[in-house]
């Protein structure tokens, strides 16, 4: 069998300097002349020990991290000589095929990241060797009911935030009247902190295609866009390879594989507006205008883009739809809550990060509790500190106690404790952070990224901030924390869009489960994590 | 173009009259390849901005007519995305990021000591025109937290120490070529 070397080069590697490691083993198998094969592929999702690298051949599957390229020659020299050097290189994470002796791959149960880490990326060959467009194939085989049927009885839900069921949003778009309909893939990617859809579009773009080809032929669209958000240029580029493979290969462009279907991509980098990732403003943007939200209904279901009927899914639920096909929508929906009462099936990404040890891209089956997930996979807080909090969808979502680590992840159980599951955004939370900053932190952003539109948005989430701010800097009394609550409360209700509605969802969470840190800060004057500078 | 030593940003200028001459071919490329799009504006200007590393008053005036749009149309569409600027930005860009996870990890360490090091403010170029300074929301490396990015390269596991030394580093590198 002849040795293979993986070497990740997506944006975390090439931050960390995969590079250079991945040019000296280049480099040294050329000079040696050595019978291996190295590959480079997107992101394995364990980036906190980047560079890493994998190394197939006879004695299975080793993974090593961080490499440096100093380190690559003991590494080569490992796998090639007969006898593999005595000891384990400090270096090693793993050296079982299936991951058990490393719980952070072990415990994940990988469906849209499947691939990422595993293929290169920019071959449509590897992605075909490994069941690639064949659930394209069958889609084109199957009426488009029968698609509808077997998305609804997955019980996929969208992996944008709101969760609505994915089925039931095709549904309405097969039923709206007109030939010209759109669908609309939102890589926006807002969430500072969340990194799922740049893993997946960099790791395994085609997977996205897919769903979104099945998607089309489902509702009967002539034109996809993909929103992408520009801070991401190794992703977008990553798309138009694929896109342009994908159109050599039959699959975009006239006549998709002689089934007389049509579809055409359309890429749309964003310009570094949060709010565009909501749908009715993307569309706006997408238009050329100002990207600002406008009132729902109608919904874009029914008029959307140019007023045409528009399907909007988030890159993740268009990537989970492939699997669906192939292995069915009873495998799906059985690794998620439904068997167990609840309404969620098959698996959720998560952008695991912040002040936790193994921080990286983390694919688990919906229902693991957020314990398991920070503990098991994450391997606790970083450098022996205590944990405080993990704050879950951004901007929009919530901070969560200790205290409530036990609740599983889905949409049902996480709305119930203030935060929200969001798109998959997950930072851990240390004693070193104090969590009033934290409430100020998200009100910058989003005071700062609110449209301007509507009034108690853009004037409410100004005077939040002004309190926030001067109760971290001790100016504050009892009376701006309570005048804050009910601030909280206008804006949540009164506000046009989610970025609005969901702005004091920060605030409220701090608020509820940290308020002896608020209290500090205005009956003493004092910030308990030492951070805020008074 | 012809590169200036003496002044950094003049690759970036393009000082014609949009009204009375015809466009430099770059900038007429970018608009062949758009028109007729009903969605050209954005694309366009994110293109005009590669070229020419920023968005400049004749570049909008010469688009506006182009696209037939008002002047007033465009610059509430540049004003709105954080991504367009509107002066030339220095030789190097420097990106610090401000997302959540570089924010635990405190990035606002890194920011304080770029602005006390080069002697600006966010958004602001160095008066030799060397660096320019700009915060990011997250270019996606969270797990390396914090994270800098210089022109086209990012660092992670930044330190404020380790921040400037990178920069110093870019300087030595062109100084010795
Ligand atoms: C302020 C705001 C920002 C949003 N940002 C994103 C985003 O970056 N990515 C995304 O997929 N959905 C985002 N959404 C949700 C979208 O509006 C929309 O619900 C989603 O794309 C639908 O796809 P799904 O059904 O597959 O989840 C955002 C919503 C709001 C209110
Ligand atoms: S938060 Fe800094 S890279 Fe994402």
């Amino acid at each position: 069998m002849k040795t293979t070397i993986r070497v990740g080069l997506s944006t975390c590697g090439l931050a960390a300097g995969a590079r250079a490691t991945y040019d000296a083993l280049a480099g040294q198998i050329q000079r040696e002349q050595l019978p291996i094969t190295l590959q480079r592929t997107g992101c394995l999702g364990a980036c906190h020990r980047e560079p890493l690298v994998e190394v197939i051949d006879a004695g299975g599957c080793s993974l090593y991290g961080p490499v440096t390229p100093a380190e690559t020659g003991a590494l080569l020299a490992r796998h090639l000589t007969a006898s593999p050097g005595p000891a384990t290189p400090e270096w090693t994470v793993s050296q079982r095929t299936d991951r058990s002796d490393y719980p952070f791959l072990g415990r994940q149960v990988k469906v849209t990241t499947q691939l990422c880490g595993v293929i290169d990326p920019h071959s449509l060959d590897d992605y075909l060797a490994h069941d690639g467009y064949r659930a394209l194939r069958q889609a084109l085989q199957m009426s488009p009911e029968a698609i509808l049927q077997a998305v609804t009885d997955s019980h996929l839900r969208g992996r944008g935030g709101a969760g609505f069921p994915t089925g039931l949003k095709w549904s309405i778009g097969r039923k709206q009247p007109g030939q010209r309909k759109f669908i609309i893939c939102n890589a926006d990617e807002g969430d500072p902190g969340a990194f799922m859809d740049r893993t997946m579009i960099e790791g395994d773009p085609h997977r996205v295609l897919e769903g979104m080809l099945i998607a089309a032929r489902a509702i009967g669209a002539r034109t996809g866009y993909i929103y992408i958000r520009a801070e991401y240029p190794l992703a977008v580029k990553a798309l138009h390879e694929a896109i342009a493979q994908a159109r050599a290969y039959g699959v975009v462009g006239k006549n998709i594989l002689g089934s007389g279907m049509d579809f055409e991509f359309v890429i749309k980098e964003g310009a570094g507006a949060f709010v565009c990732g909501e749908e009715t403003a993307l569309m706006r943007s997408i238009e050329g205008y100002r990207g600002m939200p406008t009132m729902r209904p109608p919904y874009p279901a029914e008029s959307g883009l140019w007023g045409a009927p528009t399907n909007i899914n988030n890159v993740e639920t268009y990537a989970s739809v492939p699997s669906i096909l192939l292995n069915g929508p009873g495998w799906f929906a059985g690794m998620g809550t439904v068997a167990s009462g609840g309404k969620s099936g098959g698996t959720k990404a998560f952008a695991l990060a912040g002040a936790i040890r193994n921080s990286g891209l983390v694919e688990i089956p919906i229902g693991l509790s957020l314990r398991e997930m920070i503990y098991d996979i994450g391997g606790g807080c970083r450098d022996g500190r205590a944990f405080k909090a993990v704050q879950l969808g951004g901007p929009s979502g919530g901070c969560i106690p200790e205290s409530l680590l036990d609740t599983p992840v889905d949409y049902e159980n996480l709305r119930a404790t203030g935060a929200i599951m969001g798109s998959g955004g997950m930072i851990v939370v240390d004693e070193t952070t104090c969590m009033v900053d934290i409430a100020r932190y998200f009100l910058t952003f989003t005071q700062d990224e609110s449209c301007g539109k509507c009034v108690p948005c853009r004037v409410g989430t100004r005077k939040m901030l002004n309190t926030l701010t001067r109760i971290t800097r001790g100016q504050a009394s009892q009376a701006d924390v309570d005048r804050l609550l009910s601030l909280c409360e206008t804006v949540h209700t009164a506000s046009l869009c989610g970025l609005g509605q969901t702005a004091p969802n920060p605030v409220l969470t701090t608020l509820r489960y940290f308020g002896d840190e608020y209290r500090a800060h205005v009956e003493e004057h004092r910030c308990p994590a030492g951070s805020c500078g008074m | 173009m012809a590169s200036d030593k003496s002044d950094p940003l003049r690759k970036y200028v393009y000082r014609g009259d949009p009204l009375a001459e015809p466009p430099p071919p770059e900038l007429s490329a970018i608009f062949t390849r758009h028109r007729g799009a009903p969605d050209a504006l954005i694309t366009v200007l994110e293109d005009i901005q590669r070229q020419y590393g920023y968005l400049g008053q004749n570049h909008l005036q010469y688009l506006a007519r182009q696209l037939n749009f008002p002047l007033a149309r465009v610059y509430g569409v540049v004003t709105f995305y954080n991504l367009f600027r509107l002066d030339p930005p220095g030789k190097h860009q420097i990106r610090v990021c401000r997302g959540t996870a570089c924010h635990v990890n405190h990035s606002a360490a890194i920011l304080s000591h770029l602005e006390n090091a080069l002697g600006i403010g966010v958004d602001e170029t160095t008066p030799d025109g060397e660096f320019t300074l700009q915060t990011v929301a997250c270019v996606g490396a969270c797990s390396l937290a914090p994270v800098l990015v210089v022109d086209e390269h990012t660092y992670g596991r930044m330190t404020p120490d380790a921040a400037w030394r990178t920069l110093t580093a870019l300087d030595e590198r062109e100084a010795a070529a």
